[in-house]
């Protein structure tokens, strides 16, 4: 499977990753490994086998809607490199 | 080629929180508003570790706005992650559905001046929505608020059925009303509850391939939305009469410029990498909860619309205004129960209540007076005690101080005057000093009445019972 080095700058951009003209060659040639190693899963026989949906097949798991507030507020916020009356402060994104 | 060989095809995505009482994936309340972050947890503040749990109440209000658009509800529908970096979406992905939404292939009835009009519904899917930035204007900092992170939302997609600005104003109203009526959202379009991405292309008439498409973002007002179309889609004319070609792309709406302007920073292609959430389960809807909920929907406004005009003669028009939002159509039915006088009650609720609530600039839920108030007032003026006029004068100050009608009338002396023998007296009084009038009158100058009624309602204030007037003042003219 081959993968374009396109591609690759494309994905980077998509996870918001600058990456090296280096590092660009070396994931190019990653990717095409993974995207091989997974490929070998076609082999599985799946004739008369379900479909499946998604890996942790649950169905229904809710809670009732019921208000429970978070106790700790403080907490929340302490992570935050930066904070001003209670938000998270960020560069300006506008 | 003119604009009139032209038709605008408009897509709309809406999006409607639901008003459920905690947020989609956690315990956090979804009250608007509240100080900064303090309707948030680790779920919805996307720490580490932490794990959604899905409401059973979002998908009950999901399915309900299924079944009230016609759509078919999904046996097994799932959750997805929609991936994207913006700084309101702390965990970098929104919880959403893709390929399994929980409703599809329904429509909505919408009245056009052709006639009835069934606008397909693509797909209803539940969603999360983002949290708050506040910019600092001069400065250089952006803040996050993440109260509304997270609160529950369903996403409308219409099919290209809708044809210009007015039949996208008529869609839109009617699912706002309808999701009014079934109680699962809000609905509150200055507060962001109540919201639409706009899709807006043109095509030749005889052409049966769409043109190429632009979308508007996150519009909140019927005008602005009716305004962006009918814009967009003359933009869209010009650039094709000029031999250009329309790029697809997002824009938004300059409100002070009246235009449409094209994002800056345009977005990457669209590649949001969805893939199934690993982190919850998949809903399953049995046909029993269905139709549960089918047999408890409350009557929906296009039945109500049509048992105004059967049985109580109604005119459509009327009809249609009245039941477009559920507050007017209790208002109708609340007042309707006591006064038992369904063209009056329409009338009032027609001109002087959707009067008031358009000079205040006020949505029809904001109206401070119950329908039982409205249903006394007009009672009181069918019983005679005070007259349409003054009725008016009561309304007003029901919108201004919220005090009931019979109060009103106590505490400013406004029972009317029908008294014949005071009304007789106060003729008298103004015949006298309008003996012009008089001459007038029996000369044939019918206005010469209606000039001494207005003398009388002058002097009283307008309490005099104006038929008794017109009764009184013939008698005494033609005496």
């Amino acid at each position: 499977m081959n993968v374009s080095k396109e591609e690759v700058i494309h994905m980077a951009n998509l996870a918001s990753l600058n990456l090296t003209e280096n590092e660009i060659e070396k994931y190019t040639k990653d990717m095409e490994e993974i995207i091989a190693f997974a490929n070998t899963i076609k082999n599985v026989n799946t004739e008369n086998i379900n479909e499946s949906i998604i890996a942790n097949e649950t169905y229904n798991v809710f809670r009732k809607d019921e208000v429970k507030e978070f106790e700790d507020k403080e907490a929340l916020l302490k992570n935050a490199s930066k904070n001003e009356n209670g938000m998270f402060h960020i560069p300006k994104v506008i | 080629m003119s604009n009139g060989d032209y038709e605008t095809i408009v897509g709309l995505e809406i999006h409607a929180e639901l008003s459920t009482k905690t947020k989609i994936f956690c315990s956090c309340p979804t009250e608007f508003g509240g100080e900064p972050n303090s309707h948030c947890c680790p779920v919805c503040m996307a720490m580490p570790g932490a794990l959604p749990v899905l409401n059973e109440k979002v998908i009950e209000y999901a399915v309900k706005a299924g079944i009230a658009m016609n759509c078919e509800i999904a046996e097994i529908s799932k959750n997805d992650r929609k991936n994207y970096f913006y700084p309101d979406l702390p965990k970098s992905y929104q919880i959403s559905q893709y390929d399994m939404p929980l409703c599809k292939n329904g429509y909505v009835e919408i009245d056009t001046k052709e006639g009835k009009k069934k606008i397909g519904i693509t797909r209803i899917h539940i969603e999360e929505d983002a949290g708050k930035l506040n910019h600092d204007e001069f400065g250089k900092k952006s803040f996050v608020d993440l109260n509304r992170a997270g609160v529950p939302l369903i996403e409308i997609v219409s099919e290209p059925d809708i044809r210009g600005a007015e039949e996208a104003e008529a869609y839109l109203k009617k699912v706002k009303a309808i999701l009014e009526y079934i109680e699962v959202s809000d609905c509150k379009m200055q507060e962001g509850s109540f919201r639409a991405d706009v899709n807006v292309s043109v095509r030749k008439k005889e052409d049966n391939k769409y043109g190429t498409r632009t979308e508007i973002k996150n519009m909140n007002s019927f005008r602005a939305i009716v305004n962006t179309i009918s814009y967009e889609a003359q933009r869209q004319i010009n650039v094709i009469e000029n031999g250009g070609k329309i790029e697809q792309e997002t824009l938004r709406w300059d409100e002070l410029q009246g235009q449409t302007i094209s994002m800056r920073d345009k977005e990457d292609a669209q590649d949001y990498r969805y893939f199934p959430e690993p982190d919850l389960g998949l809903i399953k809807i049995t046909k029993e909860y269905v139709e549960k909920i089918k047999e408890n929907l409350p009557e929906l406004p296009e039945s109500r619309k049509k048992r105004y005009i059967s049985e109580y003669n109604l005119p459509e028009y009327d009809a249609n205004i009245i039941t477009s939002s559920k507050y007017l159509s209790n208002l109708f039915e609340g007042a309707l129960a006591i006064c038992k006088n369904p063209k009056s009650v329409s009338n009032w609720i027609m001109s002087d209540i959707i009067g008031a609530l358009n000079e205040r600039e006020i949505e029809p839920d904001k109206i401070p007076f119950s329908a039982k108030d409205l249903g006394d007032l007009i009672v009181l003026i069918d019983k005679g005690t005070i007259s349409t006029s003054i009725a008016k004068k009561v309304l007003q100050k029901m919108f201004e101080t919220s005090e009931k009608p019979d109060e009103i009338i106590k505490k400013y002396g406004l029972v009317q005057i029908s008294d014949e023998d005071t009304i007789r007296k106060l003729a008298h009084k103004i015949l006298e000093a309008n003996p012009k009038s008089i001459i007038d009158y029996k000369s044939g100058k019918d206005h010469a009445l209606g000039f001494l009624i207005g003398q009388a309602m002058k002097e009283t204030k307008g309490k005099a019972n104006p038929r008794l007037l017109d009764q009184i003042f013939k008698e005494e003219l033609n005496k």
